[in-house]
Parts: structure tokens; C-alpha cells; sequence
């Protein structure tokens, strides 16, 4: 093999070059968060006691600052009395990647302090529902409305300027609105992952479906097609395999809008998790929480893909 | 011109090939073009793309349109084809004015139509199948018109699988299923390299003897117009008018050895002189025309290539 020349622009690489870089972009971030945890000598600005020696208001596990703790140190030893003991810690905000991961397994199988809080499992579930409804209601609307706005001028005037205003509107703003019109549980936070997605949706439906080549229209024109058959028959299958793209690219959007959506109303699913495991510092299980919808997220992006090329066989651009 | 003295005129035609076109103008007009004009609006401006044109086809006629780029030949097609109006001038198909598309006129375009995501043999069908035809019909027309193109075994085949050539020989395939009265066809080769061009041409007339369908070919290749056309209605640009309608005395049937018989020679004089006389005279007006500046030399004298 030839040697290759990473940064030629517009270069494609070798699938296998592709999978080792792939597995890097995971790697790297994990070793620097690895030396961050692992290597003393880095960062580290805290101490965690062991031993509280002599000093009355040191306990064990505490974390301090280290100048501070060697200040105290000093006044102990200078007094003849036992110094405190401990090693250098980090913030309890930035956990190890080891607690993170039994983190990851624990969270799952220790109970909910309470009978009536639901398990991780049952909190991601209601996530996953909440994300389901407004991205399947904003779909059912937006689709065949970008698709229309694309097609025709005249819907495209009469719909676009006002959603275009309307999608600078942050979502998170109409949760007052929502709770008051929609009540305190689901209702809102579906409303919020809609405003979210459908106003974008539409946009980019619209301009996906502008994006068809005209000869194609033209070309079924001179085959006798009729107006409505342009739409049925050339105009949707032929944007269709780029709007499932636009559609995953959409589905990741949503996911970003969900913890908002949750603290609207009564906390729920995995954001009242998160909420939880942080007021009482179990930072791991936050870090799990984040992880778990990153794995979430990426592998139903993943599955999407691969069910397009079932889907649409003859597509070229698609990966 | 030194040539025109050793060859015959190109107005001189053989006994067989004159009392070709006395049949073939006996024939039913099938197309009727009568001072077709087309302006554009543009900001700076109105800009007249046709102007007065007039012509007719026989049916079974092969004509092709020639001139130079800015001469309208493609904006012609287009109103042919219904795909943009006139804005004066009738054009009728059968004695009937044109309005809009239509399955009666099927039309090739230069670049590939082809729908990418039905297959080879749902494409020669969607003509069929949107006009009412039931499926099983449909398809066992379209599978008799990929026999006719040589293409049946690509029937479950994707458009993107074929190559340049056999995505042409659908496109003809799938705008003749319809069994248009016309077809039209916007310089269908010129995507296509010197030996495809060469093969497709010779399959369109193949196709077009065995087949009831008069053809309108536009293109800017002369060779290639002598080659297919019965006729070839040549244009001037700024604004697009008829310059002259040339009766082609090359004989049929065509062959690729008469490109350098008399009459193919003496024809294609003739529309060099029409074409290429009236482009220097636009000299400068055209972009493609190009004046070559004086180059310095950079390389060393004596390092030559000659």
C-alpha cells in the first residue's frame, strides 16, 4: 500500500484508516480524562482525609483544598499534636472513569430510594416516550408540510415567514405557557420537543424538497404525469432518502430539547435522575445518566442508517 | 470556398433520394411550427430567443435543428415539448394547438432523467402507468420496449448501475412506450463519449425505422445531423431565426461510410458555411470565441517539440 497523505483535502480514507480514527475520537477523550483522574501529579487540586488526626472538623472522606490542608497540617505538627492524613483528590464534580462506569451498571440495578420513584430503566423509558410523541407529532405535521412548501410557491410564502419568526423563539420559553394550557405532567414536555423540532422541520423539509432536480418534473411532465402525480410519484420518492436524512439530523435536535422539556411541570424521566443523583453528589451517576443518552442517541442514529440503505437501495449519497 | 469545386452542390439530389422526399412530403404533416416567437424578460431588458419560425415535419421525418450556441435551439424544444410558452406563434401537433406538456410528445433530455429510485423497467412504465395503464399491462409493454433497446436483462436494474449510453437507450425506451406522436430530443448524446455517440446514433435509427415516430433532434454535431436527419432546419443566433432548411441528399438507408461520400461532404459544407460564416461575423459577441494572445516563449530555444 502506498503511503497515504493524511491531509490532501477532499480525500477519502482507507475503511480501514476510517475505523481506527474512528475508534480514536472515543479513545483520546477518554486517556485525557484518564491522566486527569489517574495521574497525581495532574490537577488534583484537592485532598481527600483519611484520617482526621487531631483536627476536630476534618472528617473522613472530606475533601479540601490543598493549601489549606498542608496549612493545617503545619499548625498540628507545630503543636506536637497528629496530623491529618490524606491523598490528593479531585473535584467531587469530576469522577474517575472507573466510578463512572460501575456507575453505569449500578445505577441500574440499585433501587429508587423510594417505592413509588421509579427505576432508571422505567426513568429512561418515560424519556424516551416523551422524545417519541413530540418528534412523531412534529413529523406527522412538519413533513407533509415542508414537502408542500417545497413543491408549491405559494404554500412555501404563505407558511414559510411566519415559521422562519417563529423558530428563533427559544422552546424552553412557552413552558409556562404549556404547564398552563397542557397541565403538569406529559403534556408540556411534549409541547416544548414539538416547538423545539417542528418549526426547524418544516425549514428544512422545505428546502430538501427544493433541492429535487427540475428535470425530473420535467421529465415525468412530458410523460403525461398529472400535477398530483408530480407529488405522489416523483417528488416524494425523490427526496425521500434525504429526508430521512434530515429526519435523523431532526431526532438528534430533539434529544437536545428534552432535558428542558423534563424540568418543565413535575421532573421527570431520566432528567429527574440526573436532578436527583446531583443534589445528592453522585456526580458518577450523573456522568452515567449523560452517557446512557449519548448511547441512546448515537445508536439510534446508527440503526437509522443502516435501515436506509434497506430502505432506499439506490441511493448515492447516503452512507 | 476551394471545396465546393470538386463536390457536387448539396442541393443536388440522386433520383432515389428525391422521390424519397416526395413521399415523405406527401405524408401527413405531423408538426406545424407558424412564426413562433419567444422574448425573454430580463432585467436589462427584453431578449428575443425566437423569432418567426417556421417549419413543418412529415410524419416518420427525421429532422434535426442546428446553429450556434444563443440561437434558441434548446428554448424551441422546450415549447415543442410544452415545457415553456411562446409568446406569439402557434405551434400544432395533428392540426392541434399545443398546451403544456403532454404524453403525445415524448422528449430525451441532454442530461439523465432516468428516476433513480424505480428501476430500469418501472421507468419505461411510469409513462404508462401514470396515464391509467394497469400494472401488469404496463409491465409487459415495458419489458417488450427493453427487448426493442437491447436492455431486457437490465430490467431490475437501478439507473445508477448503467452506464452513460444504456441510461440514454432507457430514456428513448421510456418516452416511446408512451407511443408519443413525436419525439424530441434535446442533444440526447452530448453527454456521451465519441465511440457511445457513435453506436447510439446508429440504434436510433434502427429504432426509428422500425417504429411509427417522427423526430425533432436537436444537436450542435453537423456530422451527427447529416447522419440521422432527412432534413435539418438550421438556425442563426441573436435573435433565433431559420436560416435555411436543408434537405439532406445522403441516401438511405445510413451507414457510418458515407461520412466521406459527396453529398454527406457537400452538405456538411454547406452548413459550416451557414454556421461558422455567420459565427465570425458575430465575432466577439459569441463566448466561445476566443483570441489567442501573443505567449511568450518559456521554454529554451531549441528545446522544441515539433
Amino acid at each position: 500500500m502506498s503511503r497515504t497523505n493524511w491531509f490532501s483535502v477532499q480525500t477519502e480514507l482507507s475503511p480501514k484508516a476510517k475505523t481506527v480514527l474512528g475508534i480514536l475520537s472515543f479513545v483520546l477523550p477518554i486517556l485525557v480524562w484518564s491522566i486527569v483522574s489517574y495521574v497525581p501529579a495532574v490537577w488534583h487540586p484537592l485532598v481527600q482525609i483519611t484520617d482526621p488526626g487531631s483536627v476536630s472538623y476534618l472528617q473522613v472522606d472530606m475533601r479540601m483544598p490543598r493549601g489549606p490542608f498542608e496549612d493545617v497540617v503545619k499548625e498540628a505538627e507545630a503543636e506536637g499534636q497528629a496530623p491529618p492524613q490524606g491523598f490528593p483528590a479531585n473535584p467531587v464534580y469530576l469522577p474517575a472513569p472507573h466510578e463512572v462506569a460501575s456507575a453505569l451498571y449500578t445505577a441500574f440495578v440499585t433501587p429508587p430510594p423510594s417505592r413509588d420513584m421509579p427505576w432508571l430503566h422505567e426513568s429512561l423509558w418515560h424519556s424516551i416516550q416523551v422524545i417519541f410523541w413530540g418528534f412523531f407529532l412534529s413529523s406527522a405535521i412538519g413533513v407533509p408540510l415542508g414537502v408542500l412548501c417545497g413543491a408549491y410557491a405559494p404554500i412555501s410564502r404563505l407558511t414559510e415567514p411566519f415559521v422562519e419568526f417563529f423558530r428563533y423563539l427559544p422552546a424552553p420559553a412557552f413552558g409556562a405557557l404549556a404547564v398552563a394550557i397542557l397541565g403538569i405532567y406529559d403534556g408540556p414536555k411534549i409541547a416544548i420537543i414539538f416547538i423545539g423540532t417542528f418549526f426547524q422541520q418544516v425549514l428544512i423539509i422545505a428546502n430538501t424538497t427544493r433541492k429535487l432536480d427540475g428535470a425530473l418534473t420535467e421529465a415525468a411532465l412530458t410523460l403525461g404525469a398529472g400535477n398530483l402525480q408530480l407529488l405522489t410519484r416523483v417528488v416524494v420518492p425523490g427526496v425521500l432518502p434525504d429526508l430521512y436524512r434530515d429526519l435523523r439530523i431532526l431526532l438528534g435536535w430533539a434529544w437536545t430539547y428534552l432535558i428542558v422539556a423534563e424540568l418543565i411541570g413535575t421532573t421527570s424521566g431520566i432528567t429527574w435522575f440526573i436532578t436527583q443523583q446531583a443534589r445528592y453528589q453522585h456526580f458518577e451517576n450523573v456522568y452515567a445518566a449523560i452517557i446512557i443518552i449519548g448511547i441512546i442517541g448515537l445508536g439510534t442514529d446508527l440503526v437509522l442508517g443502516m435501515l436506509a440503505k434497506r430502505f432506499f437501495p439506490w441511493d448515492r449519497n447516503g452512507k | 470556398m476551394n471545396a465546393e469545386k470538386t463536390l457536387p452542390s448539396y442541393l443536388e439530389q440522386s433520383d432515389a433520394v428525391r422521390e424519397r422526399f416526395e413521399r415523405l412530403k406527401a405524408r401527413p404533416k405531423i408538426l406545424e411550427v407558424k412564426g413562433l416567437d419567444k422574448v425573454f424578460e430580463t432585467p436589462k431588458g427584453q431578449t428575443v430567443a425566437l423569432k418567426d419560425i417556421h417549419f413543418e415535419t412529415h410524419r416518420r421525418e427525421f429532422l434535426c435543428v442546428v446553429g450556434p450556441s444563443g440561437c434558441g435551439k434548446s428554448t424551441l424544444i422546450r415549447i415543442l415539448a410544452g415545457l415553456d410558452a411562446q409568446t406569439g406563434g402557434d405551434v400544432l401537433l395533428e392540426g392541434k394547438p399545443v398546451k403544456g406538456p403532454g404524453r403525445d410528445r415524448g422528449m430525451v433530455f441532454q442530461g439523465y432523467t432516468l428516476f433513480p429510485w424505480l428501476s430500469v423497467k418501472r421507468n419505461v412504465m411510469f409513462g404508462l402507468t401514470v396515464n391509467g395503464m394497469g400494472f401488469q399491462e404496463a409491465e409487459r409493454q415495458a419489458l417488450q420496449w427493453l427487448a426493442l433497446i437491447g436492455l431486457e436483462k437490465f430490467a431490475e436494474a437501478y439507473p445508477h448501475q448503467l452506464s452513460g449510453g444504456m441510461k440514454q437507450r432507457v430514456a428513448i425506451a421510456r418516452a416511446l412506450a408512451n407511443q408519443p406522436r413525436i419525439l424530441l430530443m434535446d442533444e440526447p448524446f452530448g453527454a456521451l463519449d465519441a465511440q457511445t455517440r457513435a453506436k447510439m446514433q446508429a440504434h436510433l435509427l434502427e429504432i426509428w425505422r422500425k417504429i411509427d415516430i417522427t423526430i425533432v433532434f436537436i444537436t450542435h454535431d453537423l456530422d451527427e445531423a447529416i447522419y440521422l436527419a432527412d432534413r435539418v432546419l438550421v438556425l442563426k443566433a441573436h435573435p433565433g431565426e431559420v436560416q435555411e432548411l436543408i434537405e439532406v441528399p445522403v441516401p438511405h438507408p445510413r451507414k457510418m461510410e458515407q461520412f466521406i461520400s459527396d453529398e454527406f461532404l457537400a452538405t456538411k459544407a454547406r452548413l459550416e458555411e451557414l454556421i461558422y460564416a455567420y459565427e465570425e461575423k458575430e465575432e466577439g459577441a459569441d463566448e466561445d470565441e476566443y483570441d489567442y494572445p501573443d505567449m511568450p516563449r518559456l521554454v529554451e530555444v531549441g528545446d522544441s517539440v515539433d
